[in-house]
């Protein structure tokens, strides 16, 4: 347990008498990467503003490498390198400048802090805008270096709501394996919209929906979840759905935009009979593979299902 | 806690804001201190009883500080007013927040960075009256004395400044109701001159400049604007720690 690097106990933060988040607890180790997901309003960023301290919980607490956020704010707060939502620049200064500030704010010592201010620009790609006002960057670049402000300490813990917002695709890919690379040796918490993101980062998965933890798993029980256990066939001559069915381990035959939708019985893989028994009565096979559910499907599904099956899929998590 | 005085220093020389600002003072001071000393002897020249005689330090410097302190209640406002308001409206307050600082720093910091900066000009102003050591006999004294007055009363409207940036997010309307909040602090002496002992008096800024002005450095004034930079900055303090429970 001594790598645990993130607690959060319980959180609640109430907005008059709303819960904008309640009840949200989890932990995060060394060299985990956590995804944080969830529709607009559910409270990422309120979460988020907790574990940085940015906003006081109306109930629970939050500790960083074993430090209370609440009791000891200023060496909690010296471990984690955090990325709001909005960007917390200064625009009237370049880049050098900006980040020389954010080392000194972060108790970088005098001696580092070039070689520091270096580090940060060039894991960002930022080293050819040393000299630019950040007013005058593009988007992106803007980004990079609310990024750069982020890690520029060397945090235990990084925190970054929506870090690829107005990113090019390269300039996506880049920053994704800079997580990546952060991620090995520190904490990341992460939180996005979207969700193929999610699955190439992360190794940890949490959905918030209204408040509520409603997921929280590793994102192999996700891509589970999201390969499935269903077919996708298609037949030149297709067969009655009565003759599918009885295919031995098929569960459920349903049609889909002139194919069939193939569900099969947990544990069995009819894929081979299903071929078999069209070679056989010449259905005229030319399509075969795996349904996957979406990332998306899944998301909704887990948003917006029961809460009691929220609860045993988070169990079963 | 430096750092961000530091980094409050910065920005002010970052804008040209501070530029344009320290470059109308210092023409508008320079200008004073020059009409100061071309009047001098076609005064005292004038003046034929012992008594009407001052000093050149104190015929200058009256009009010097005079000007200073009155045009200091334009220009503290225009200064204070981005403190706090403008780092709410460019959401640039969790950079400070996150950062290992704790408010009381953060609030101190600001508050250190404009009085640094004023003290430029309170420095420049004392160089320039002791300039006038070339030729006359200066009272040191009274050019001290009357810097440290204006050192400190331009402290106290900074740290109101301070306060009323805190409240918004507009730069503009912190400006105005630290500007107005001033005003009415400065010319509290004139609405109750009727009544010497009335306790109003006491709250004026400008009655506990008074005495700096004329050389006298007086605890009770000392204390006076001690407090009131204190309570302003404990203010600013408590507004930004609601922010952080309130949200």
């Amino acid at each position: 347990m001594a790598n645990l690097t993130v607690e959060a106990i319980e959180l609640t933060r109430m907005y008059g008498g709303r819960a904008a988040v309640s009840d949200v607890t989890f932990s995060l180790q060394q060299g985990q990467v956590l995804g944080f997901l969830g529709p607009n309003g559910a409270g990422k960023s309120t979460t988020m503003k907790m574990l940085t301290g940015n906003l006081a919980p109306s109930a629970g607490s939050v500790r960083i490498c074993g430090i209370d956020m609440i009791e000891n704010p200023k060496e909690a707060k010296a471990l984690i390198g955090y990325l709001p939502e909005m960007r917390p620049l200064y625009k009237e200064f370049t880049v050098d400048e900006y980040l020389t500030i954010a080392a000194r704010l972060h108790n970088v010592s005098g001696k580092h802090l070039k070689k520091a201010v270096e580090h940060a620009k060039e894991r960002c790609g930022l080293t050819h805008m040393s000299k630019r006002l950040i007013e005058n960057l593009s988007n992106g670049y803007q980004q990079r270096v609310g990024i750069a402000q982020a890690i520029i300490h060397n945090p235990m813990v990084v925190i970054l709501d929506e870090p690829t917002v107005g990113l090019d695709p390269i300039q996506i890919r880049d920053i994704r394996a800079l997580i990546k690379e952060i991620g090995q040796a520190h904490s990341v918490i992460v939180s996005t919209h979207i969700l193929p993101e999610v699955e190439m980062v992360c190794d940890h998965v949490q959905i918030i929906d209204k408040g509520k933890l409603v997921f929280n798993g590793g994102i192999d029980v996700l891509k589970q979840q999201r390969v499935g256990n269903k077919l996708l066939v298609g037949f030149r001559h297709p067969p009655e759905a009565a003759q599918l069915a009885a295919i031995t381990g098929v569960a459920e035959v349903e049609p889909a935009d002139g194919m069939w939708r193939i569900r099969f019985q947990e544990g069995t893989q009819p894929h081979e009979a299903i071929v078999q028994a069209a070679v056989q009565n010449g259905w005229g096979l030319y399509h075969i593979a795996p349904d996957q559910t979406s990332l998306e499907d899944v998301f909704v599904q887990l948003t917006y299902q029961e809460p009691e099956t929220a609860a045993d899929l988070a169990k079963a998590a | 806690m430096l750092n961000i005085a530091r980094k409050e220093l910065k920005s002010m020389f970052a804008s040209p804001m501070g530029w344009i600002i320290l470059a109308l003072l210092t023409f508008s001071f320079g200008t004073y201190y020059l009409n100061g000393v071309n009047n001098y002897f076609e005064v005292m020249s004038g003046s034929i009883r012992p008594a009407e005689r001052i000093g050149v330090t104190q015929f200058v410097g009256q009009t010097v500080y005079g000007l200073a302190s009155f045009i200091m209640l334009f220009a503290v406002p225009l200064l204070s007013m981005r403190l706090i308001s403008e780092e709410r409206r460019s959401q640039t307050m969790p950079f400070l927040f996150s950062a290992p600082l704790s408010i009381t720093e953060i609030v101190v910091g600001k508050f250190l960075g404009l009085v640094v900066f004023l003290s430029f000009l309170v420095v420049y102003i004392a160089a320039m009256l002791s300039t006038l050591n070339i030729w006359a006999d200066i009272d040191f004294g009274y050019i001290f004395a009357n810097s440290l007055g204006l050192l400190l009363l331009v402290s106290s409207f900074a740290a109101l400044g301070l306060y009323f940036s805190s409240l918004t997010a507009q730069p503009i309307i912190a400006g105005i109701l630290s500007f107005i909040a001033l005003f009415v602090l400065m010319i509290l002496d004139r609405f109750f001159a009727g009544d010497p002992t009335s306790t109003m008096l006491k709250f004026s800024l400008m009655r506990h400049f008074q005495s700096f002005a004329g050389g006298l450095i007086d605890t009770a004034d000392l204390a006076y604007f001690g407090l009131f930079i204190l309570t302003f900055i404990t203010l600013t303090i408590r507004r930004l720690d609601a922010d952080r429970l309130r949200g």
